[in-house]
C-alpha cells in the first residue's frame, strides 16, 4: 500500500508529466484555452491511459517477457494504443451515449499523445507489476489533468491583461507553464 | 526555385518550413532534451535518420497501402526504423542512448515524422520525400541544438560540454558567471522556448506590416496531436 501511495505522489504531482517530463505538452498547449474543453481532455486521458497502462502490461508481462521479444515493445505498444482508442470510442459511442458526446472529439486525439506511449514505456523501464503500473498510469494522468485545468483557469484570465504584441498567444502560454513548472518543482522535496 | 528538387526541399525543411519554428511540431522532444547542444544534435540527428527512412519507405509504398489504414501503416513503418535506431545507439553510443533514454522510443509519437509522412511522403516519389525527410530532420536538429546551446549557456556557462563562461568561485575568491541553473531545470525549457517563439511573432508582426500575410501563431500550438490528420495537411502549401 505503501508502495502505491509512493507512486501516486511522484507521478501525480512530484514528477507531473507535463511541467517536469514535458509528455503530452500538445494537448496541454493547445486544448487550455477554456476550463471545460481542459477537463474533457483530462477526462479522456485518465481514462484512456489508465486502460492503456493495464492492456500494455498484461500484453508485456505475459506475451513479450515469455517469447523474449521486449525490444518489440515500441511496436507492439503503439499498435495497442491506436487500437484501443478506436476500440474505446466504438465502445462509448454505442454504450455510453453521453460520455462520447463529453470525449468525442479528443479520443483520436489521444493516439498521438505522447504521454501515452511514455506511461507505458516508464511503466516498464522501473519494472512496475500490473497493478503497479495501472496506478502510476492513472495518477499520471490525474497530474495531467490537474495541470491542464490549472492552465485552463490562469488562460482565462489571461483573456483579460494587456500583453505586448509578440507576446499575445503562444509565448505567454509558455511563460505560464514555465513559471508553473517552478511551482511544481517546491514539491521535489516531497519524496 | 522549381519544387520537388532534392535541394528545394533540403533548404524547404531547413528554413522556410522549419519543423520546430515555423510548423511548431515535436514541442516534447524540443523542450525535453534540449539540456544541452550536444543532446540537442544527438536527438536531431537520430530524428533526421529515422525521418529519412521512413520518408523513402512510405514513399516506396504509398501504392501498396490501402488509404483507410494509412495511418496505422505509418506507425508501423515508424516504429520499426525508431526500434532499429533505438538498438544502434544502444550498441554503438551507450552514452547518447543513456542522456536520451526514454525520449528514444518516443520518436514514434513526434508528430514531426507521422507529419511529413502524411503531407508528402504518401504522395510523392521516393527521391523527393528522401531529401524532405533529410531536410525536416535538419531543420530540427539544427533549431533543437540552437536552443540546447541557448540553455547550455545560461545554465551551466557550458557548451558542447566546454566551459565557455569560467565560474565564479566563492571561496577561492574568484569572480565569474554564476550559472543561472533554472535554465537547465524544467521551467528554463519552456522560458527559452516562449523567448524564441516571441521573437519570431515579432518578425511575423514586422512582416504584416509590410503586407504580408501573418498566419496565426499558435495554429500548430496544438498540432501536435492533430497534424497527422488534418491541420498540418496545409503544411505543404504554406
Amino acid at each position: 500500500m505503501k508502495e502505491l501511495m509512493l507512486i501516486i505522489i511522484s507521478s501525480a504531482i512530484v514528477n507531473n508529466v507535463v511541467l517536469s517530463q514535458f509528455l503530452g505538452l500538445c494537448p496541454f498547449l493547445g486544448v487550455s484555452k477554456k476550463i471545460n474543453t481542459a477537463a474533457g481532455m483530462g477526462g479522456a486521458i485518465i481514462f484512456v491511459i489508465t486502460l492503456s497502462s493495464f492492456v500494455t502490461g498484461l500484453v508485456y508481462q505475459f506475451i513479450l517477457v515469455p517469447t523474449d521479444m521486449e525490444y518489440l515493445q515500441t511496436i507492439v505498444f503503439i499498435l495497442i494504443i491506436a487500437a484501443l482508442v478506436q476500440f474505446v470510442e466504438m465502445f462509448l459511442k454505442k454504450a455510453i451515449p453521453s460520455l462520447y458526446q463529453a470525449l468525442g472529439v479528443y479520443l483520436p486525439l489521444i493516439t498521438t499523445n505522447c504521454a501515452v506511449l511514455g506511461v507505458a514505456l516508464i511503466n516498464v523501464q522501473n519494472d512496475y507489476n500490473i497493478l503497479e503500473g495501472t496506478v502510476n498510469g492513472f495518477a499520471t494522468a490525474a497530474g495531467f489533468t490537474l495541470s491542464i485545468i490549472v492552465m485552463a483557469g490562469i488562460r482565462e484570465k489571461i483573456e483579460y491583461n494587456d500583453i505586448p504584441e509578440a507576446f499575445r498567444g503562444f509565448p505567454t502560454v509558455l511563460l505560464t507553464a514555465g513559471l508553473m513548472a517552478i511551482a511544481f518543482c517546491g514539491f521535489s522535496g516531497l519524496i | 526555385m522549381k519544387s520537388n528538387t532534392p535541394s528545394e526541399r533540403l533548404i524547404n525543411g531547413i528554413i522556410k518550413e522549419n519543423p520546430t519554428f515555423v510548423l511548431m511540431l515535436g514541442m516534447c522532444p524540443t523542450l525535453a532534451i534540449t539540456t544541452s547542444a550536444t543532446n540537442g544534435i544527438g536527438m536531431g540527428l537520430t530524428t533526421t535518420a529515422v525521418l529519412a527512412a521512413s520518408n523513402l519507405m512510405i514513399s516506396l509504398l504509398r501504392k501498396f497501402i490501402p488509404d483507410g489504414v494509412r495511418m496505422p501503416a505509418f506507425i508501423v513503418v515508424v516504429a520499426s526504423f525508431v526500434t532499429i535506431v533505438q538498438m544502434l545507439l544502444e550498441g554503438f553510443l551507450p552514452s547518447l542512448y543513456a542522456s536520451l533514454g526514454l525520449y528514444i522510443p518516443l520518436i514514434v509519437v513526434n508528430c514531426i515524422i507521422l507529419g511529413r509522412a502524411e503531407a508528402y511522403a504518401s504522395k510523392n516519389p521516393p527521391i523527393p520525400s528522401l531529401f524532405d525527410g533529410i531536410g525536416m530532420g535538419l531543420g530540427f536538429t539544427l533549431s533543437i541544438t540552437c536552443i540546447g546551446a541557448v540553455r547550455e549557456l545560461i545554465g551551466a556557462g557550458q557548451l558542447f560540454g566546454h566551459q565557455i563562461l569560467p565560474l565564479a568561485d566563492a571561496a577561492a575568491g574568484k569572480i565569474g558567471y554564476e550559472p543561472v541553473t533554472i535554465f537547465v531545470l524544467a521551467p528554463g525549457a519552456f522560458f527559452v522556448l516562449a523567448a524564441l517563439s516571441a521573437l519570431q511573432n515579432k518578425f511575423r508582426l514586422g512582416a504584416a506590416k509590410r503586407g504580408i500575410d501573418p498566419s496565426n501563431p499558435d495554429k500548430c500550438g496544438g498540432a501536435c496531436a492533430s497534424c497527422g490528420n488534418t491541420m498540418c495537411k496545409g503544411g505543404g502549401s504554406r
